[in-house]
């Protein structure tokens, strides 16, 4: 007997002719995922994928953990593979699943066959093996309709799978299916989770941070990194590019209306962003922005943002409400780092009354102020680029 | 250049306090329980460390308990002090601007039903006499007051607890935390009338995770780290030999205590002197305590000092490193303006800064000053 992880598609079982396409993608992105964990060969059929380790003594744990953060699986099995004989059967049964079987209260036996040379029918499968199961765990029930556990049983070509309860994938697509996007990333609540939902569509990820030392502190920055670190663990690679934006903000501060500071800045943000992501080869902006939440994402606010992009700006949260986001956070594990007291850009020099009901020509008006060009080239010229993946840590 | 005037947050251990520990954990490696040579030969440095704590306390070495730190201390002191009383009293008196590891404790002691009275604050950080007469009753167990506050530097009256104890007759025990003022102004229990006195090493440049208790003989306390029965039974656990050789050592090259406060506060009035004619700058400790100096650069906020002097190699605190993010409670008690809170750093400076380490920091307050966008 050896352990093997049996992969159920999600989404993708729907896609039509390129349906190949999405599975190559998703065969290519757990092959990385598992790269230090164990090697294996990755078969497909029947729209399940098959992962038969090769590697001795392999660290099946870490391989769970690993495939639940691939987008692209609606759910998994971790299952032995034996021999297609009834006498290994039984006894795999008893072994392999006596952990679970202690555990549960009721069960049922659920079997199929592919093999339909197989001596034994399916009906009669489950009833040898329900058996078998009673005679060993003599506290258990079967029911049929709604048990703790249900036993599978799956003569295929070449191995009889056994397995319990299926494990939950992360669903989505996988990663690099949808091209790629640039995720503004400030070091709150709401843009990791943004980050994370369009990773879950298939997007890789840049992601851009503006710093305005000293009015931001080192720390803002490194809490970013960590934000990034538990989002990549999803996502894969992810480059951050990190904006200086002092300069911007002490000349909006200086030249600007007081209460169109934040809409000004996000403007600035915007343009410099978008100039990014063109250049990483970026299709999308995604921001963590999120109706009425705060002054700046007033709908008329958003409106004087989206004036300045020349590219979609997807905006995952917009309908969330803030518990919403929070429960992701947390599902994600970047709740905790997100909640740091360190300041971020967005609060430096913030007015005490922001204009909630900006006019675009009122900001374009205000912005004749300021030498944008130059300062955009400068904030641009500035980039400091830092490449964060966590998602092959153990 | 770099110059750490944070050294109310930590110090830097001295060399002679390194080479000490790493002999320790080199050559004497025994357990000063151990009846062996190996482990006598760690009880003698363990009794030489007691004694330098006790010198240093003008106390008997039999008085001296070594603990994980400060907090441990003042846990031991606090909890262990209203549970041992609870019989005789149900009434604690401390202060408004105590350490959390104190506040902490009081909040736990207050939800198990012990009636604690936090003294409020003058703007210049003291509590008043008065309020301690008064706040001081026969049911009182126990009156915890730090020395010197770790945010301003005010001085409290402890004496005048003490005395206030007395005269009401209470059975109170007096615990002082004396982390901030340890090594810096001298503490002598028996004339000030304290049963309990909380100290730390790295305050003093010796290692981190390393203190002591002072308890006076014959004060009993309940206990909690319960095992082997070390330290009395009052903290059991064995010894952290390098921590208390390294604490030993500090203390012996404190010098003399009272040439080091004239040296330091020599180098806070040339500070001032410098920042003399600095537009909107605030002084927010009193003027007693040289070592710990609280100022505000008005409409710079604390945050954004505190990262443009790190670029320069500075180093200072905002409010103290136990409460980053949140608004002081020390200065919110003394009542000050929210413009003086919020742009509120402290400079804490030890006995081996220099004068030009002084003209360093007081060049970079003024090119902040000058350079940093104000906030409303």
């Amino acid at each position: 007997m050896k352990e093997i992880i049996l992969i159920k598609n999600g989404e993708i079982a729907l896609k039509g002719l390129n349906r190949s396409t999405f599975e190559d993608a998703l065969v290519k992105n757990i092959k990385r995922r598992l790269s230090l964990i164990l090697r294996a060969d990755i078969t497909k059929s029947q729209s399940t994928i098959m992962i038969e380790p090769v590697t001795e003594n392999p660290d099946m744990d870490a391989a769970v953990e690993a495939i639940k953060r691939v987008f692209g699986i609606a759910g998994f099995s971790r299952a032995a593979a034996c021999e297609k004989d009834m006498d290994v059967m039984r006894q795999v049964v008893v072994d392999y699943l006596a952990d679970i079987l202690r555990e549960s209260k009721t069960f049922k036996v659920e079997a199929r066959r592919s093999d339909k040379n197989f001596p034994l029918t399916s009906p009669e499968i489950c009833r040898e093996l329900g058996g078998e199961i009673l005679s060993h765990f003599p506290h258990l029930r079967v029911d049929v309709h709604s048990p703790d556990l249900v036993v599978n049983v799956e003569v295929r070509e070449k191995y009889t799978f056994i397995h319990g309860n299926q494990i939950k994938g992360a669903g989505g697509m996988p990663v690099g299916t949808s091209g790629r996007a640039a995720v503004m990333i400030s070091g709150g609540i709401d843009s990791p989770v943004a980050a994370w939902t369009m990773a879950k569509r298939g997007l890789v990820l840049d992601a851009i941070h503006f710093a305005s030392p000293p009015y931001t502190s080192k720390r803002a920055e490194q809490k970013v990194h960590e934000l990034l670190g538990k989002v990549s663990k999803y996502s894969g690679t992810i480059n951050l590019l990190v904006v200086p934006f002092t300069e911007i903000q002490e000349h909006i501060k200086d030249d600007c209306p007081e209460d169109l500071f934040t809409i000004i800045m996000r403007r600035m943000m915007m343009r410099i962003a978008i100039e990014l992501a063109k250049r990483q080869g970026c299709g999308a902006i995604i921001t963590g922005e999120s109706l009425a939440q705060v002054a700046s994402q007033t709908l008329l606010a958003l409106g004087c943002t989206d004036a300045v992009a020349t590219m979609p700006v997807f905006r995952p949260l917009i309908g969330m409400d803030k518990n919403e986001i929070v429960e992701i956070s947390r599902k994600i594990d970047t709740f905790d780092i997100s909640i740091q007291p360190y300041e971020d850009c967005c609060t430096v020099f913030t007015p005490k009354h922001p204009r909630l009901r900006p006019t675009l020509s009122d900001v374009e008006e205000a912005e004749k102020a300021l030498d944008m060009d130059a300062l955009i080239k400068r904030a641009v010229d500035g980039v400091k680029i830092v490449v964060i993946d966590k998602s092959l840590d153990i | 250049m770099e110059c750490y005037f944070d050294n109310s947050a930590t110090t830097k251990p001295t060399q002679q306090v390194v080479d000490a520990m790493v002999d320790v954990l080199t050559n004497c490696y025994g357990n000063p329980s151990s009846l062996h040579r190996v482990g006598d030969a760690a009880s003698d440095k363990l009794q030489a460390a007691r004694e330098a704590v006790a010198k240093s306390l003008s106390c008997d070495p039999s008085e001296v308990y070594f603990t994980s730190g400060g907090t441990e201390s003042n846990n031991i002191s606090i909890m262990g002090a209203a549970h041992a009383l609870r019989r005789r009293g149900n009434r604690i008196v401390t202060t408004c601007i105590e350490h959390p590891s104190v506040l902490e404790c009081m909040d736990r002691l207050s939800e198990e039903g012990f009636e604690v009275i936090k003294l409020p604050v003058d703007s210049s950080g003291h509590i008043s006499e008065n309020d301690l007469y008064d706040a001081v009753n026969e049911q009182t167990i126990l009156v915890s007051i730090m020395y010197v506050n770790n945010e301003v530097g005010s001085i409290q009256p402890i004496k005048a607890a003490a005395s206030a104890i007395k005269r009401s007759g209470a059975p109170a025990l007096l615990h002082v935390d004396a982390v901030q003022a340890f090594g810096k102004l001298p503490i002598k229990p028996s004339s000030l009338g304290i049963d309990l006195i909380s100290i730390s090493a790295h305050k003093v440049h010796g290692p981190k995770g390393q203190g002591a208790l002072y308890m006076k003989k014959g004060t009993r306390l309940a206990t909690y780290i319960l095992g082997g029965g070390q330290e009395s039974g009052v903290r059991s656990g064995t010894h952290g030999m390098p921590g208390i050789v390294g604490l030993g050592t500090a203390i012996s090259e404190l010098g003399d205590i009272d040439a080091n406060t004239a040296y330091v506060a020599s180098l806070k009035s040339s500070l001032l002197d410098k920042l003399q004619s600095e537009d909107n700058l605030v002084i927010n400790s009193p003027d007693e305590f040289p070592y710990i100096l609280n100022i505000s650069l008005l409409g710079v906020p604390s945050e954004v000092l505190r990262n443009f002097l790190s670029e320069c190699g500075v180093y200072v605190s905002t409010g103290s490193a136990c409460s980053k993010g949140h608004r002081s409670y020390v200065l919110t008690s003394m009542g000050l303006d929210t413009k003086v809170i919020d742009s509120a750093i402290r400079i804490s400076f030890s006995r081996f800064n220099t004068e030009d380490e002084v003209c360093y920091l007081a060049d970079c307050l003024k090119r902040a000053n000058k350079s940093l966008r104000k906030v409303n």
